[in-house]
């Protein structure tokens, strides 16, 4: 009984320095987060408003789809609409061939991971390039990210240092990187010394910055009434990618969409308390139009997300805006570590979000969850998130995926449980149960000996209890 | 008022002595306590692990067992928690028992409104705050909310005389049990279950208390292979304790 995840996180834990290290990061994210929400005396409004918002829009998708794209048509933008990740990516490329672009540079979208946009884009000999820094530090390691928000939070300074050396960063950018500080070069680099890394990585982007063609960016929200695109940023890294290129591609996930900036207020105050714990993100870019003799595109993408909307269970993941409070809580996913987990997207939305693209692969997650309930409480839009997983564990069984011992325990449970006699008779077997020798108890509940010892079964159950007179007068009321 | 008594079935075969204390506190304050013997378990166990179908006859006979009470009465968050919420959605339609499930510790806080208890305790304890009872039933405000803070099962445990009541650093936490999950995730489950006993273990409580000895069972198991100095009693041992 041990699903990939299982197997997985069973290693993770075994280093306990570094299960700790990532348990105490997110949680501190979960602290700051606590502070911010418990600063706002009307959160819980906001997060009903916010619920209520996503709902109204998704489920009215169809109008607001056309108004926003109407709307930024009239602003100048070029929209594109695309049914699937191969229909996606062949639209960016043929935008970036149209302008014979052979450098992009992007800040994060989980979109483009969703679609595999950057390994399709290299291989048609087109260089991209991640801007947010933890993307670029993946990218430049050849890693996924563990994360939606705080990527490559599981790296250490070290190996970023290692990982710049490789790639020659801190050769081509170290002396001014260390000159701008006042410092000593080889002392810098010798104590991998944070804010020395991140000089070297704001003068390597900043190359980049100056010699791409074309600036890629998600969407964290769009607004219908305008046909705005707003992206919520902590390095300005948005800002840069489409502030110097001619050309500006927006990727966004058609459930991205809201009415109006009345409801993007709403959202605004939820996105950066609940995910960081910031009161804002360091920086909200809004888009409307092209830069004065330049281009922009938005692509609105589909890839499974009409199919999700007509899904009765599982139409609310479409109300996420992937703030990752739930990973951050998730007490499952603080100690086992995003690459535990079979889909790119980790924690409990990740383990939603997985099955409904593939369950075949991504049954592995549903074991992932202790049913604790704390992600649907941190959640600013109200996905009923562990509701959902408990239904996806109901599926697996008629998904072919169903664990055969869990079935049969099951199974065993019904006929004891459906049957008050048999069950009382196992009540009177039971304690014998405690003189079986502890290794053969142990072989026989491997899985639970792991961390516990057997539990001791009662000398006398409390059905037996009752019978031999608990109490005799409640007895003799007892029907 | 007719209270029928519902002794989940972990706590028949391995912990009846928390049977036992419920009846006792239960029928000390004047109420007629009854028990149909022919209660087996909720079926949590079988839901999530995924076969709540395997429940359905199970849900039935609950109903029938129980609708009869004006109130049935659980010392078991979690199992009252399945009762309540997912015994009508197995159903398929309203259940007449299920609405009246309470957990001990709602029963004596929102129903009796109990002001004062008769028991003495004098014992540091850590309280353990589970999740099915916290953010199912509503025993205390979760930590994640922006609402007005309380804890039922702490203002009834405070009631008591002699006891110091203490909660962990990071209050409600879960334990790492989750039924079938404990024994399909066995390493993050006992990673979870170390981690909540070092925070409890800080204290300086002798005891672990709560309303669920299902995360008690859990903790007692992994607190039993670390061989951690720490003991475990129900909340109803304590609420009952020298009657």
């Amino acid at each position: 009984m041990s699903t990939l995840h299982a197997k997985r996180a069973n290693e993770f834990v075994k280093d306990t320095a570094k299960v700790d290290r990532h348990d105490a990061t997110f949680w501190s994210v979960r602290m700051k987060r606590d502070a911010m929400a418990h600063e706002v005396p009307e959160w819980e409004n906001l997060r009903e408003a916010a619920s209520q918002i996503k709902k109204h829009t998704i489920t009215r998708l169809a109008d607001y789809l056309e108004k926003f794209s109407a709307n930024a048509r009239r602003n100048g933008v070029k929209v594109h609409w695309a049914k699937d990740a191969d229909e996606y990516n062949a639209i960016v490329l043929q935008i970036l061939r149209e302008h014979e672009v052979k450098k992009l540079v992007k800040s994060k979208s989980m979109l483009t991971e969703e679609c595999g946009l950057n390994d399709f884009l290299i291989s048609h000999d087109i260089e991209v390039v991640e801007t947010d820094l933890g993307e670029r530090i993946l990218q430049l390691m050849g890693v996924p990210p563990s994360h939606i928000v705080m990527p490559a939070i599981h790296i250490t300074r070290e190996q970023v240092a290692e990982c710049f050396r490789k790639n020659g960063i801190i050769q081509k950018n170290g002396l001014q990187a260390a000159e701008s500080m006042h410092g000593d070069l080889q002392k810098l680099e010798a104590e991998s010394d944070p804010t020395f890394l991140t000089r070297c990585a704001r003068y390597h982007l900043r190359d980049n910055f100056l010699t791409a063609q074309c600036g890629m960016t998600g969407a964290n929200f769009g607004i219908a009434e305008t046909g705005d695109v707003v992206v919520c940023t902590n390095e300005g890294n948005a800002d840069m990618s489409t502030s110097i290129p001619p050309l500006h591609i927006v990727s966004m996930g058609i459930e991205k969409l809201i009415p109006d900036y009345e409801s993007m207020g709403v959202f605004q105050r939820l996105l950066a308390r609940n995910g960081t714990g910031q009161a804002t993100t360091v920086y909200t870019s809004h888009f409307r139009r092209p830069r004065p003799g330049c281009e922009m595109h938005i692509i609105l993408v589909d890839n499974g997300r009409s199919d999700i909307l007509g899904n009765e269970d599982h139409w609310q993941t479409l109300k996420c805006m992937r703030c990752g409070a739930c990973m951050n809580t998730c007490p499952v996913y603080r100690r086992s570590g995003g690459y535990s987990y079979t889909y790119f997207i980790p924690g409990p939305i990740g383990i939603n979000l997985g099955m409904l693209k593939s369950s075949d692969v991504n049954y592995n997650n549903c074991s992932a969850c202790s049913l604790c309930c704390s992600c649907d409480n941190v959640c600013p839009v109200k996905v009923d998130l562990s509701t959902q997983i408990y239904k996806w564990r109901q599926q697996l069984d008629s998904l072919h995926h169903a664990d055969p011992l869990k079935k049969a325990i099951s199974q065993g449970m019904k006929v004891i449980f459906d049957n008050p006699r048999l069950y009382t008779s196992s009540l009177r077997m039971a304690p014998i149960g405690n003189y079986v020798p502890k290794w053969i108890t142990g072989m026989a509940m491997e899985p639970w000996y792991y961390g516990h010892t057997i539990p001791q079964f009662a000398k006398k159950s409390f059905h037996q209890l009752w019978k031999e007179g608990l109490d005799d007068d409640a007895k003799t009321k007892n029907k | 008022m007719k209270v029928g008594l519902f002794i989940p079935c972990y706590v028949d075969a391995l912990y009846p002595e928390v049977g036992v204390s419920t009846y006792k506190l239960l029928t000390s304050l004047g109420l007629d306590v009854y028990y149909p013997e022919s209660q087996t378990c909720c079926g949590q166990p079988m839901g999530n692990a995924g076969f709540q179908d395997k429940a359905d006859k199970l849900v039935d006979r609950f109903d029938k067992l129980f609708r009869e009470f004006d109130y049935v009465v659980a010392p078991s968050a979690s199992c009252t928690a399945y009762v309540r919420i997912f015994h009508p959605q197995i159903a398929g339609h309203e259940c007449e028992a299920a609405s009246k499930t309470v957990d001990l510790v709602e029963f004596l806080h929102d129903v009796l409104k109990v002001q004062s208890l008769p028991s003495k305790f004098p014992h540091k304890v850590s309280l353990h705050n589970s999740c099915h009872g916290v953010r199912e039933l509503g025993l205390s405000s979760p930590t994640e909310r922006n609402i007005p803070q309380f804890n039922k099962t702490k203002t009834l445990l405070n009631m008591v005389e002699g006891i110091t009541v203490v909660e962990p650093e990071r209050p409600d936490e879960c334990c790492g049990f989750g039924g079938m999950f404990s024994i399909e995730e066995k390493g993050v489950s006992t990673k979870m279950g170390i981690d909540k006993l070092r925070r409890h273990i800080a204290t300086g409580a002798e005891y672990i208390t709560g309303p669920d000895s299902s995360c008690l069972m859990h903790m007692q198991g992994i607190a039993a292979k670390q061989q951690f100095p720490i003991k475990f009693i129900h909340v109803a041992q304590i609420l009952s304790h020298g009657l």
